[in-house]
Protein backbone atom coordinates (compact mmCIF):
# COMPACT_ATOMS: atom_id res chain seq x y z
CA UNK A 1 0.00 0.00 0.00
CA UNK A 2 2.90 2.24 0.83
CA UNK A 3 4.81 1.37 -2.35
CA UNK A 4 1.33 2.07 -4.23
CA UNK A 5 1.02 5.50 -2.32
CA UNK A 6 4.65 6.53 -3.23
CA UNK A 7 4.01 5.52 -6.75
CA UNK A 8 1.06 7.43 -7.20
CA UNK A 9 3.17 10.49 -5.56
CA UNK A 10 5.64 10.13 -7.84
CA UNK A 11 3.25 9.41 -11.11
CA UNK A 12 1.74 13.20 -10.01
CA UNK A 13 4.63 14.90 -9.47
CA UNK A 14 6.16 13.80 -12.68
CA UNK A 15 3.13 14.65 -14.43
CA UNK A 16 3.08 17.93 -12.56
CA UNK A 17 6.34 18.54 -13.93
CA UNK A 18 5.45 17.93 -17.83
CA UNK A 19 2.46 20.13 -17.38
CA UNK A 20 4.01 22.59 -16.05
CA UNK A 21 4.36 25.83 -18.20
CA UNK A 22 6.62 28.29 -18.89
CA UNK A 23 5.10 31.80 -17.56
CA UNK A 24 5.66 34.92 -20.09
CA UNK A 25 6.40 38.32 -18.65
CA UNK A 26 4.53 40.89 -20.93
CA UNK A 27 7.17 43.77 -20.74
CA UNK A 28 6.79 47.70 -22.11
CA UNK A 29 10.57 48.50 -23.95
CA UNK A 30 11.31 50.54 -20.51
CA UNK A 31 11.48 47.72 -18.81
CA UNK A 32 12.94 45.60 -21.27
CA UNK A 33 15.43 47.73 -22.52
CA UNK A 34 18.26 46.49 -19.64
CA UNK A 35 18.06 43.23 -21.20
CA UNK A 36 20.26 44.21 -24.15
CA UNK A 37 22.70 45.65 -22.35
CA UNK A 38 23.55 43.96 -19.73
CA UNK A 39 27.10 43.82 -18.08
CA UNK A 40 28.68 40.83 -17.14
CA UNK A 41 30.56 38.02 -18.78
CA UNK A 42 27.28 35.93 -20.41
CA UNK A 43 26.39 35.74 -23.49
CA UNK A 44 23.09 36.64 -24.40
CA UNK A 45 20.91 35.93 -27.79
CA UNK A 46 18.17 37.90 -28.13
CA UNK A 47 15.70 37.08 -31.12
CA UNK A 48 12.82 39.46 -31.54
CA UNK A 49 10.08 37.13 -33.11
CA UNK A 50 6.27 36.23 -33.53
CA UNK A 51 3.85 33.16 -33.74
CA UNK A 52 2.40 34.52 -37.08
CA UNK A 53 5.71 34.94 -38.46
CA UNK A 54 6.89 32.57 -40.74
CA UNK A 55 10.82 33.03 -41.44
CA UNK A 56 10.38 32.83 -37.46
CA UNK A 57 8.89 29.75 -36.61
CA UNK A 58 11.12 28.09 -38.86
CA UNK A 59 14.37 29.34 -37.27
CA UNK A 60 12.96 28.81 -33.76
CA UNK A 61 14.28 25.15 -33.24
CA UNK A 62 17.96 26.85 -34.48
CA UNK A 63 17.66 28.72 -31.60
CA UNK A 64 16.31 25.71 -28.96
CA UNK A 65 18.87 23.75 -30.20
CA UNK A 66 21.81 26.23 -29.28
CA UNK A 67 19.84 26.60 -26.24
CA UNK A 68 20.11 23.63 -25.18
CA UNK A 69 23.49 22.90 -25.89
CA UNK A 70 25.05 26.00 -24.51
CA UNK A 71 22.57 26.83 -21.23
CA UNK A 72 24.40 25.50 -18.84
CA UNK A 73 27.34 27.82 -19.81
CA UNK A 74 27.53 31.35 -19.12
CA UNK A 75 24.80 31.98 -22.25
CA UNK A 76 21.21 33.32 -21.68
CA UNK A 77 18.75 33.36 -24.89
CA UNK A 78 16.31 35.54 -24.68
CA UNK A 79 12.75 35.01 -27.23
CA UNK A 80 11.34 38.08 -27.45
CA UNK A 81 7.62 37.85 -28.79
CA UNK A 82 6.06 40.79 -31.05
CA UNK A 83 2.52 38.99 -30.78
CA UNK A 84 -0.41 41.28 -29.55
CA UNK A 85 -0.93 41.53 -26.09
CA UNK A 86 -4.48 40.28 -26.62
CA UNK A 87 -2.90 36.85 -28.11
CA UNK A 88 -1.11 35.72 -25.59
CA UNK A 89 -3.40 32.91 -23.95
CA UNK A 90 -5.41 32.49 -27.43
CA UNK A 91 -1.99 31.93 -29.66
CA UNK A 92 1.43 32.61 -28.23
CA UNK A 93 0.40 30.16 -24.53
CA UNK A 94 -0.86 27.31 -27.15
CA UNK A 95 1.99 27.96 -29.16
CA UNK A 96 5.31 27.40 -26.52
CA UNK A 97 3.23 24.60 -25.46
CA UNK A 98 2.62 22.92 -28.73
CA UNK A 99 6.32 23.44 -29.56
CA UNK A 100 7.83 22.70 -26.54
CA UNK A 101 10.23 25.97 -26.30
CA UNK A 102 12.47 26.05 -23.42
CA UNK A 103 14.51 29.27 -23.90
CA UNK A 104 12.98 32.06 -22.04
CA UNK A 105 9.97 33.99 -23.98
CA UNK A 106 8.94 37.37 -22.96
CA UNK A 107 6.08 39.40 -24.82
CA UNK A 108 7.32 42.75 -26.11
CA UNK A 109 4.30 44.86 -25.71
CA UNK A 110 5.39 48.34 -27.18
CA UNK A 111 3.45 49.12 -29.78
CA UNK A 112 4.85 52.83 -30.63
CA UNK A 113 7.66 50.94 -32.68
CA UNK A 114 8.99 53.48 -33.91
CA UNK A 115 10.13 54.86 -30.80
CA UNK A 116 12.45 51.74 -29.75
CA UNK A 117 13.43 50.31 -32.91
CA UNK A 118 16.93 52.36 -33.76
CA UNK A 119 17.35 51.30 -29.28
CA UNK A 120 17.45 47.90 -30.34
CA UNK A 121 19.93 48.64 -33.37
CA UNK A 122 19.73 51.98 -35.51
CA UNK A 123 20.38 49.44 -38.90
CA UNK A 124 17.54 47.87 -38.09
CA UNK A 125 13.95 48.14 -40.24
CA UNK A 126 11.66 46.68 -37.76
CA UNK A 127 11.34 43.48 -40.17
CA UNK A 128 11.66 40.58 -37.89
CA UNK A 129 13.00 37.95 -37.43
CA UNK A 130 16.08 40.12 -36.07
CA UNK A 131 18.38 39.10 -33.78
CA UNK A 132 20.95 40.76 -31.46
CA UNK A 133 24.27 38.31 -29.87
CA UNK A 134 26.24 40.43 -27.21
CA UNK A 135 28.66 39.96 -24.59
CA UNK A 136 29.75 42.89 -22.02
CA UNK A 137 30.64 45.63 -25.73
CA UNK A 138 30.57 42.93 -28.43
CA UNK A 139 27.56 42.65 -30.30
CA UNK A 140 25.93 41.49 -33.53
CA UNK A 141 23.06 42.50 -34.94
CA UNK A 142 21.14 40.52 -38.05
CA UNK A 143 18.22 41.73 -39.42
CA UNK A 144 16.61 38.01 -41.26
CA UNK A 145 17.29 34.47 -40.52
CA UNK A 146 19.99 32.47 -38.81
CA UNK A 147 20.69 28.94 -39.45
CA UNK A 148 21.75 26.72 -36.62
CA UNK A 149 25.71 26.42 -38.03
CA UNK A 150 26.04 30.34 -37.97
CA UNK A 151 24.30 30.85 -34.58
CA UNK A 152 26.98 28.25 -33.05
CA UNK A 153 29.78 30.41 -34.54
CA UNK A 154 29.05 33.43 -33.51
CA UNK A 155 28.27 32.39 -29.91
CA UNK A 156 30.92 29.70 -29.55
CA UNK A 157 33.86 32.10 -29.91
CA UNK A 158 32.27 34.77 -27.31
CA UNK A 159 31.48 31.95 -24.44
CA UNK A 160 33.68 32.47 -21.39
CA UNK B 1 42.81 55.41 -66.89
CA UNK B 2 43.14 54.48 -63.61
CA UNK B 3 42.01 57.30 -62.58
CA UNK B 4 38.21 56.56 -64.76
CA UNK B 5 38.37 53.42 -63.38
CA UNK B 6 38.21 53.90 -59.56
CA UNK B 7 35.55 56.87 -60.72
CA UNK B 8 33.27 54.22 -62.67
CA UNK B 9 34.22 51.50 -59.42
CA UNK B 10 33.26 54.48 -57.59
CA UNK B 11 29.97 55.14 -59.33
CA UNK B 12 29.04 51.55 -59.63
CA UNK B 13 29.58 51.01 -55.48
CA UNK B 14 26.86 54.53 -55.30
CA UNK B 15 24.70 53.19 -57.58
CA UNK B 16 24.49 49.55 -56.40
CA UNK B 17 24.25 51.39 -52.94
CA UNK B 18 21.28 53.25 -53.76
CA UNK B 19 19.84 50.10 -55.77
CA UNK B 20 19.93 47.92 -52.57
CA UNK B 21 18.56 50.50 -50.05
CA UNK B 22 15.54 51.69 -52.47
CA UNK B 23 14.21 55.46 -52.55
CA UNK B 24 14.57 57.69 -49.54
CA UNK B 25 12.99 60.70 -48.97
CA UNK B 26 13.41 63.32 -51.69
CA UNK B 27 13.70 60.70 -54.29
CA UNK B 28 11.95 60.70 -57.35
CA UNK B 29 9.56 57.63 -57.54
CA UNK B 30 9.07 55.59 -60.92
CA UNK B 31 5.70 54.59 -62.07
CA UNK B 32 4.60 50.89 -61.99
CA UNK B 33 2.36 48.67 -64.41
CA UNK B 34 0.67 45.99 -61.86
CA UNK B 35 -1.83 43.52 -61.96
CA UNK B 36 -5.41 44.79 -60.09
CA UNK B 37 -7.74 42.35 -58.55
CA UNK B 38 -10.23 43.47 -60.91
CA UNK B 39 -8.23 42.00 -63.68
CA UNK B 40 -6.87 45.29 -65.21
CA UNK B 41 -3.54 47.10 -65.19
CA UNK B 42 -3.17 50.13 -62.90
CA UNK B 43 -0.37 52.75 -63.14
CA UNK B 44 0.30 55.79 -61.37
CA UNK B 45 -0.48 57.38 -65.01
CA UNK B 46 -3.63 56.10 -65.11
CA UNK B 47 -4.34 59.15 -62.21
CA UNK B 48 -3.57 62.46 -64.07
CA UNK B 49 -5.47 64.67 -61.32
CA UNK B 50 -3.91 63.21 -58.48
CA UNK B 51 -1.70 65.31 -56.77
CA UNK B 52 0.15 62.73 -55.34
CA UNK B 53 -0.18 58.43 -53.42
CA UNK B 54 -0.22 56.67 -50.41
CA UNK B 55 1.52 53.55 -52.17
CA UNK B 56 1.27 51.06 -49.17
CA UNK B 57 3.47 47.32 -49.27
CA UNK B 58 0.90 45.02 -47.66
CA UNK B 59 -0.49 41.93 -47.88
CA UNK B 60 -2.97 39.09 -47.01
CA UNK B 61 -1.53 36.96 -43.87
CA UNK B 62 0.36 39.36 -42.13
CA UNK B 63 -1.09 40.08 -39.06
CA UNK B 64 -0.03 43.63 -38.93
CA UNK B 65 -1.34 44.35 -42.43
CA UNK B 66 -4.59 43.10 -41.19
CA UNK B 67 -4.44 44.95 -37.99
CA UNK B 68 -4.06 48.30 -40.02
CA UNK B 69 -6.83 47.07 -43.04
CA UNK B 70 -9.75 49.42 -41.93
CA UNK B 71 -7.25 52.10 -41.79
CA UNK B 72 -6.16 52.11 -44.99
CA UNK B 73 -9.71 51.66 -46.43
CA UNK B 74 -10.17 55.08 -44.17
CA UNK B 75 -6.99 56.69 -45.57
CA UNK B 76 -8.73 55.95 -48.93
CA UNK B 77 -11.76 57.14 -48.52
CA UNK B 78 -10.26 60.65 -46.88
CA UNK B 79 -7.40 61.42 -49.05
CA UNK B 80 -8.57 59.55 -52.59
CA UNK B 81 -10.93 62.82 -52.80
CA UNK B 82 -8.59 65.35 -51.99
CA UNK B 83 -6.57 64.17 -54.61
CA UNK B 84 -4.00 61.74 -52.52
CA UNK B 85 -5.31 58.02 -53.17
CA UNK B 86 -4.26 55.22 -52.14
CA UNK B 87 -2.42 52.66 -54.04
CA UNK B 88 -1.90 49.06 -52.13
CA UNK B 89 0.98 46.69 -53.49
CA UNK B 90 1.29 42.68 -52.44
CA UNK B 91 5.20 42.28 -53.24
CA UNK B 92 4.97 38.68 -51.89
CA UNK B 93 5.83 35.64 -53.34
CA UNK B 94 2.69 33.44 -53.12
CA UNK B 95 4.69 29.83 -53.84
CA UNK B 96 6.11 30.56 -50.43
CA UNK B 97 2.87 32.32 -48.67
CA UNK B 98 -0.23 30.66 -50.18
CA UNK B 99 -2.49 33.24 -48.50
CA UNK B 100 -0.88 35.74 -50.34
CA UNK B 101 -1.63 34.63 -53.87
CA UNK B 102 -3.71 36.51 -56.62
CA UNK B 103 -6.79 34.71 -56.06
CA UNK B 104 -7.04 35.18 -52.10
CA UNK B 105 -6.31 38.78 -53.20
CA UNK B 106 -8.95 39.10 -55.35
CA UNK B 107 -11.30 37.31 -52.39
CA UNK B 108 -9.37 39.48 -49.90
CA UNK B 109 -10.50 42.91 -51.64
CA UNK B 110 -13.76 41.39 -52.04
CA UNK B 111 -14.73 40.94 -48.54
CA UNK B 112 -13.57 43.88 -47.20
CA UNK B 113 -14.44 45.88 -50.07
CA UNK B 114 -11.46 48.09 -50.40
CA UNK B 115 -12.02 50.92 -52.07
CA UNK B 116 -8.85 51.38 -53.86
CA UNK B 117 -6.60 49.04 -56.36
CA UNK B 118 -4.81 46.34 -54.69
CA UNK B 119 -1.87 45.47 -57.18
CA UNK B 120 0.27 42.34 -57.34
CA UNK B 121 4.08 43.22 -57.56
CA UNK B 122 4.01 39.42 -59.73
CA UNK B 123 7.89 39.53 -60.24
CA UNK B 124 8.74 41.26 -57.26
CA UNK B 125 10.87 44.42 -59.05
CA UNK B 126 8.46 47.03 -57.42
CA UNK B 127 9.03 46.65 -53.79
CA UNK B 128 12.93 46.11 -54.19
CA UNK B 129 12.90 49.65 -56.21
CA UNK B 130 11.28 51.16 -53.47
CA UNK B 131 13.05 49.46 -50.95
CA UNK B 132 10.33 48.54 -49.04
CA UNK B 133 11.50 45.41 -46.15
CA UNK B 134 8.03 44.81 -44.55
CA UNK B 135 4.47 44.27 -44.92
CA UNK B 136 2.40 47.40 -43.74
CA UNK B 137 5.47 49.90 -45.81
CA UNK B 138 3.95 53.32 -46.64
CA UNK B 139 5.49 55.56 -49.28
CA UNK B 140 3.70 59.32 -49.82
CA UNK B 141 4.87 60.54 -53.11
CA UNK B 142 3.58 63.80 -54.18
CA UNK B 143 3.38 65.05 -57.43
CA UNK B 144 5.97 67.98 -58.33
CA UNK B 145 6.67 69.73 -61.47
CA UNK B 146 5.80 66.48 -63.00
CA UNK B 147 7.78 64.07 -60.75
CA UNK B 148 6.76 62.14 -58.10
CA UNK B 149 8.76 62.85 -55.36
CA UNK B 150 8.86 60.59 -51.88
CA UNK B 151 7.78 62.34 -49.13
CA UNK B 152 7.63 60.38 -46.58
CA UNK B 153 8.24 56.53 -45.40
CA UNK B 154 7.47 54.90 -43.00
CA UNK B 155 4.67 53.78 -40.56
CA UNK B 156 0.84 54.69 -40.80
CA UNK B 157 0.57 55.72 -37.17
CA UNK B 158 2.26 55.11 -33.87
CA UNK B 159 0.15 52.18 -32.69
CA UNK B 160 0.02 48.77 -34.46
CA UNK B 161 -2.46 47.27 -32.03
CA UNK B 162 -5.22 49.86 -31.58
CA UNK B 163 -5.84 52.34 -33.90
CA UNK B 164 -7.62 54.29 -31.26
CA UNK B 165 -4.58 54.39 -29.05
CA UNK B 166 -2.73 55.82 -32.18
CA UNK B 167 -0.90 59.68 -30.89
CA UNK B 168 1.07 60.00 -33.88
CA UNK B 169 -0.95 59.36 -37.11
CA UNK B 170 1.95 59.57 -39.04
CA UNK B 171 0.75 59.46 -43.06
CA UNK B 172 -2.38 61.63 -42.18
CA UNK B 173 -0.42 64.43 -40.94
CA UNK B 174 1.88 64.20 -43.49
CA UNK B 175 -0.42 64.19 -46.32
CA UNK B 176 -1.91 67.19 -44.47
CA UNK B 177 1.64 68.50 -44.23
CA UNK B 178 1.88 68.52 -48.21
CA UNK B 179 -1.50 69.77 -48.93
CA UNK B 180 -0.89 72.73 -46.80
CA UNK B 181 2.61 72.96 -48.88
CA UNK B 182 4.39 71.97 -46.06
CA UNK B 183 7.04 68.60 -45.53
CA UNK B 184 5.81 66.24 -43.48
CA UNK B 185 7.32 65.96 -39.96
CA UNK B 186 8.55 62.95 -39.34
CA UNK B 187 9.29 62.29 -42.70
CA UNK B 188 10.68 58.77 -42.01
CA UNK B 189 9.95 56.36 -39.22
CA UNK B 190 9.99 52.42 -38.42
CA UNK B 191 7.94 50.38 -37.74
CA UNK B 192 7.91 46.48 -37.10
CA UNK B 193 6.29 44.43 -39.52
CA UNK B 194 6.36 40.82 -41.45
CA UNK B 195 9.87 40.26 -43.68
CA UNK B 196 8.36 40.82 -47.37
CA UNK B 197 8.46 36.72 -49.03
CA UNK B 198 11.59 36.50 -52.02
CA UNK B 199 11.95 33.83 -53.56
CA UNK B 200 15.39 32.48 -53.26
Amino acid sequence: MKKLLLLLFFAFTATGLLAQKQSVPVMNFESFQPLLHQQNDTVYVINFWATWCIPCVKELPDFEQLNTKYKNKKFKMRLVSLDFKSALQSRLMPFIEKNQLKAEVILLHAPDANAWIDLVDPSWSGAIPATVIYQGDKRIFREGSYTYEELESIVKPLIK
Amino acid sequence: MKQILSILSLVLFFSLGSFAQGYQVGDKAADFKLLNVDGKMVSMADYPDAKGFIVIFTCNHCPYSIAYEDRKIALAKKFAPLGYPVIAINPNDSTLVEADSYSNMQIRAKEKGFPYPYLLDADQSVFKRFGATRTPHVYLLNKEAGDLVVRYIGAIDNNYEDANAATEKYVESAVANLMAGKQPDPAFTKAIGCTIKVKK
